[in-house]
């Protein structure tokens, strides 16, 4: 396992990670101007799996992919495996105001024999064309995840992949992701809201206010009992409410 | 032996080039006003050189050298954005150097002198010039990327604190090359006024980037031919060029969406 440089402390066991993890987080804590944002958040993920990171607004979800990116100071341990390359889809861009077309965009990944290398991402001739910031959300998505998936990396982590996309233009971008997981055996980590998405397209779901509210394989959960550990039990729908919905 | 003015426009098409392409990602990250804030910085600089008669122009990359390492710091360690720092900074600098500038040297160092630019100024400008634009270069895609998302480029590898570094000096030495020929009041609009001139009519990167290093460079050199005409002096006129050039595309860019919107007001139209 190679260690993404941070902090570490000395409560984490190396004999907690296993040949056949991607991830190891353990004890793993975020502060922010003294508030406390992640705590004591420890779970693993297989490789060729998927984990569904769910949980309120301000539970800490894009945090921890701030922390697993290196992008913020943590406390605990993270810990990639080796054979880690990372693809990351935003939720959005900072700046589309850079005049940019897509082509230009994919180019800098794929620096040798672009056709193919675009043709493996399933972008069309006409959307190469055109700019970054012309886009809709559902273009841009699939630009993005072109974009991480482009140089074959071992991970991907997802951030809301499908907010800003209209209704309809979600499942096949969850299709495809779900093809990458199948084909190539890519593990995903994936912060959604959507609890139908979560319950269709993850293995492990990972429920997140700050601390852990629940780890462990998706199976064992219903929906209506996601629901209320993450958002209390007023808010747990039976299954055939949760189907109309 | 060429003339001050030969030399002039040598400087002129490597600085007034460098500048632009520079300028391309200043403006595209919201940062128009931090390179012209950045440029008045070298002014104490100057103002050293020219009281103890060293080169200005290592006094006046010190300064902004310093300015890029504080600004780089109080960036990381602190909330203030870039914008703040430098502009704390860059008055500071004006006020200091205003008071140590020899009376009779102020305008030179605010304005430029194209008169005084000599052959090593002119051989130094060129080589150091060509350099930042290779550098510039091999840079270019990644701060474009870590401007699209930092998140992005972090995750691509791109260690986007050490670029945002690299590029600032980058800025701040073309800034110190400039100041002979348009003065340190006005060497930011070199950075700027093109590329926001090139942005307006740029579709693609690579376009964006090349008009950007080419009005720098026609604007640049344009001034200094009419400053000899019209017996002016040639910093301020290299920015009215590149104002002209920037309405220019402002009108041509108006103009062309609004063509664009009439034929897709006839196709529809038409197809009804």
């Amino acid at each position: 396992m190679s260690d993404i440089p941070g902090p570490e402390t000395s409560s984490y066991n190396d004999s907690q990670a296993e040949i056949g993890d991607m991830l190891v987080v353990s004890e793993l804590g975020v502060k922010s101007q003294n508030k406390t944002i992640l705590e004591e958040v420890s779970f693993k993920v297989k490789k060729g799996t998927s984990l569904a990171i769910v949980g309120p607004n301000g539970g800490g979800k894009t945090t921890l992919f701030r922390a697993l990116l290196n992008l913020i100071p943590y406390t605990g341990m993270i810990k990639w495996n080796d054979e880690v390359r990372m693809g990351y889809v935003p939720q959005s861009l900072v700046s589309t105001d850079l005049p940019i077309s897509v082509e230009e965009f994919l180019r800098f990944k794929c620096k040798t024999d672009f056709d193919s290398c675009i043709k493996s991402v399933g972008l069309e001739n006409d959307i190469l064309r055109q700019s970054l910031k012309s886009l809709s959300g559902g273009e841009l998505q699939r630009v993005l995840i072109a974009w991480a998936i482009v140089d074959n990396p071992t991970v991907l982590l997802f951030d809301e992949p499908t907010s800003g996309v209209d209704i309809g233009a979600e499942e096949p971008i969850y299709d495809k992701v779900n093809s990458l997981k199948k084909e190539i055996g890519i593990t995903i980590l994936l912060i959604s809201h959507n609890m139908h998405v979560v319950m269709h397209y993850a293995d492990y779901v990972l429920a997140l206010d700050k601390k852990v509210l629940f780890f462990g394989d998706r199976k064992s959960l219903t929906h209506s009992q996601l629901l209320s550990i993450i958002y209390g039990n007023e808010f747990a729908l039976s299954e055939e409410e949760f189907h109309k919905e | 032996m060429p003339d001050t003015i030969t030399f002039g426009l040598i400087i002129g098409v490597f600085v007034g080039s460098t500048a632009g392409y520079l300028g391309s990602i200043m403006v595209s990250k919201h940062m128009a006003l931090v390179g012209d804030a950045l440029s008045h910085v070298a002014l104490p600089g100057l103002a050293l050189g020219i009281l103890f008669n060293f080169n200005p122009f290592i006094g006046a990359f010190a300064f902004l050298a310093a300015t890029v390492i504080v600004t780089w710091y109080l960036q990381k360690s602190t909330t203030l954005s870039v914008e703040a720092i430098i502009g704390v900074l860059f008055v500071l600098a004006l006020a200091i150097g205003i008071l140590i500038t020899p009376q009779v040297d102020l305008l030179e160092a605010l304005f430029g002198d194209v008169s005084k630019i000599t052959l090593p100024d002119t051989i130094i400008t060129v080589i150091i010039s060509a350099s930042v634009i290779l550098v510039t270069k091999t840079i270019y895609q990644k701060l474009a990327v870590s401007m699209i998302s930092k998140e992005l480029a972090i995750a691509s590898k791109i260690k986007v604190e050490r670029i945002n570094l690299i590029y600032l000096f980058l800025v701040a030495i073309i800034v110190a090359l400039g100041i002979k020929e348009v003065g340190t009041l006005l060497v930011g609009a070199l950075v700027i006024v093109p590329a926001a001139a090139a942005k307006n009519i740029s579709s693609t990167l690579s376009r964006y980037s090349l008009i950007s290093a080419i009005f720098g460079l026609v604007s640049a050199t344009s001034g200094v031919m009419l400053s000899s005409y019209v017996n002016l002096p040639a910093g301020p006129l290299v920015v009215i060029v590149g104002a002209v050039i920037f309405a220019g595309g402002v009108v041509v860019s108006s103009l062309s969406k609004r063509l664009k919107n009439q034929k897709s007001i006839r196709s529809t139209s038409t197809a009804i």
